[in-house]
């Protein structure tokens, strides 16, 4: 528990503790509104129409809004001090070594994906996919109010993703990551000496194949049949979907790719923990 | 006596000086309330009205503004960090300690930026997570919902370089992490797959952020650079776009 304890108070975790607080609440807040909205529709234009100077009300806001946020601002930096550890020392490596906590989903992804995955392919799709929301998105509705009847994908794919696959990484990543990158319940003390026994095998093991190049042919045949989804489901459903025709097959081709992608995460995990699984498809130039 | 203030007032205000400073009076009118925005370098992104929708905290949660505000906090604390500050790792470590022990108000300095910046990551977070849920990203807005995601980046990268500046322990090695995932870089990195023969740990994009094979002090001279000067320009260069386009695409959104 201490060592529990001393990573939540600790200062640099600080806005891992606020994050606790803010994501909830301001999850409530747009729900509240979300549903007030659903009830009684889009607000209408007359309401729309009512104008106001910026001088003095937007102002005055903003106004206020900075004094509230310096005042909190500068009690955090009287009341805590911000950490100095001894003199770097490239010989004495701290067991866990973290990345700043804002980078800690993507350390935590390490643990399931090989560092070209999680390090650099994952992030830098992250980037393209947020880009890419925008032109995707060809849902008119729910521009400039909270909804959630108008727009329930969307918001289920990017609030899975921000929510859990990026906040609550983070958290468990901070919080509940210890020596060896081994995962410590809150009440667990950290034992430097752990050792986990590494059983984990690959998917083609578990299906009973022992050669390297049947094996290989058979990741790619998994991986391959997992993004082959996308198309199937596009050929069975695009005569009968309006929805699919107006998305056009570029956009399609684009959004099913990236939550596909996202998906795969949440199931390596679950393989991961469920089956032990390691790698999806070994071959000789990469593992998945 | 009161007759005598006035006129003292009123030549004040009409003396040559002070036309030259300021073009409009303070009476309580409308045009004068436009004035006030369109006549003032720091308002003057601002439209003159605005619905009143948007003034709603409710709506916009303020995280935009707060994270220009920790931006600005950022600027101003940093810069006076920087008085004490030596990019080297001779000096670096020490020049932090001097500024906690010796330097008054030094400490609340190196406070102020650290908090600030963690606040900025939040607030920046917070602020994509609004802008998502009511779907200002939709037309007109696509272009800057992307110029927001690469500031988001450069909000990330801009806390990450400041990160390894104290050049203790905890900064050593939250970068040394941070960095080696690069040497997994598919082509560009030595140890990615398919990366080329002539690809060494002394040629790749690993060794293009850290101006070496580990993180030493020729990193924290890059870092620094970087931390100080070209990515708050580029900061500062994307947040004028980004602010601009806000009034362009016809500004906050709201409902239609």
């Amino acid at each position: 528990m201490e060592h529990f304890i001393a990573l939540v108070t600790k200062p640099d975790n600080v806005p891992i503790v606020a994050i606790l607080f803010l994501i909830p609440y301001f999850i409530w807040l747009s729900y509240r509104q979300a549903r007030q909205t659903d009830k009684t529709g889009v607000p209408s234009d007359a309401a729309l129409n009512d104008k106001v100077y910026v001088w003095p009300y937007l102002c005055r806001n903003e106004f206020i809004c900075a004094i509230i946020v310096m005042l909190v601002l500068g009690v955090w930096s009287i009341m805590i001090d911000a950490p100095l550890e001894e003199p770097s020392d490239p010989t004495k490596t701290p067991n866990p070594s973290k990345a700043p906590w804002y980078f800690l989903a993507l350390q935590e992804m390490l643990v399931y994906f090989d560092p070209w995955i999680a390090g650099v392919v994952l992030p830098g799709l992250i980037i393209a996919g947020l880009i890419a929301i925008p032109y995707i998105d060809i849902n008119p509705k729910g521009k400039g109010y909270y909804t959630i009847k108008e727009r329930p994908f969307a918001l289920a794919v990017f609030s899975f993703g921000f929510i859990v696959l990026w906040i609550v990484l983070m958290v468990v990543g901070t919080f509940l990551r210890g020596p060896g990158w081994n995962f410590f319940a809150p009440w667990e003390a950290w034992d430097p000496h752990l050792v986990v026994p590494l059983t984990n095998v690959n998917l083609s093991y578990l299906f009973g194949i022992r050669e390297a190049d049947t094996a290989n042919f058979f990741g790619f045949v998994v991986v391959a049949g997992y993004f082959a989804i996308g198309p199937v489901f596009y050929l069975w459903k695009r005569k009968s979907s309006q929805f699919l025709q107006e998305l056009g097959l570029v956009r399609y081709i684009v959004v099913s790719f990236l939550f596909l992608t996202m998906l795969a995460l949440p199931i390596k995990m679950v393989l991961r923990v469920v089956l032990n699984v390691k790698y999806i498809w070994v071959s000789p130039w990469f593992n998945i | 006596m009161n007759e005598e203030r006035k006129g003292l007032k009123e030549k004040i205000t009409n003396s040559d000086i002070w036309r030259s400073m300021f073009r409009h009076g303070y009476e309580n009118t409308g045009r004068r309330y436009t004035l006030q925005v369109l006549q003032n370098v720091w308002l003057h992104l601002h439209p003159p009205r605005i619905s009143r929708h948007a003034l709603n905290f409710r709506f916009t949660w303020c995280m935009g503004g707060i994270t220009f505000l920790m931006f600005l906090v950022t600027a101003v604390t940093g810069v006076l960090l920087m008085f004490y500050y030596r990019p080297t790792a001779e000096y670096a470590f020490h020049d932090v300690q001097y500024l906690e022990f010796d330097i008054p108000f030094g400490m609340l300095l190196r406070n102020m930026h650290r908090w600030a910046a963690h606040g900025m990551v939040i607030s920046v977070m917070l602020h994509m997570f609004r802008v998502f849920l009511t779907g200002s990203y939709k037309k007109p807005r696509e272009f800057n919902w992307a110029v927001g995601v690469i500031l988001l980046l450069v909000t990330f990268f801009l806390s990450f370089t400041g990160y390894l500046l104290p050049w203790d322990q905890l900064a050593f090695w939250a970068v040394t992490v941070g960095t080696n995932m690069a040497r997994a870089t598919p082509v560009l990195g030595h140890e990615g797959p398919f990366a080329p023969q002539d690809i060494t740990q002394s040629n790749d994009v690993r060794f293009a952020l850290l101006a070496g094979t580990i993180v030493g002090p020729s990193t924290l001279l890059r870092f620094y650079i970087l931390h100080c000067v070209a990515v708050p320009l580029l900061a500062s260069v994307l947040m004028a776009l980004h602010f601009w386009r806000v009034r362009k695409d016809g500004g906050i959104s709201g409902p239609l």
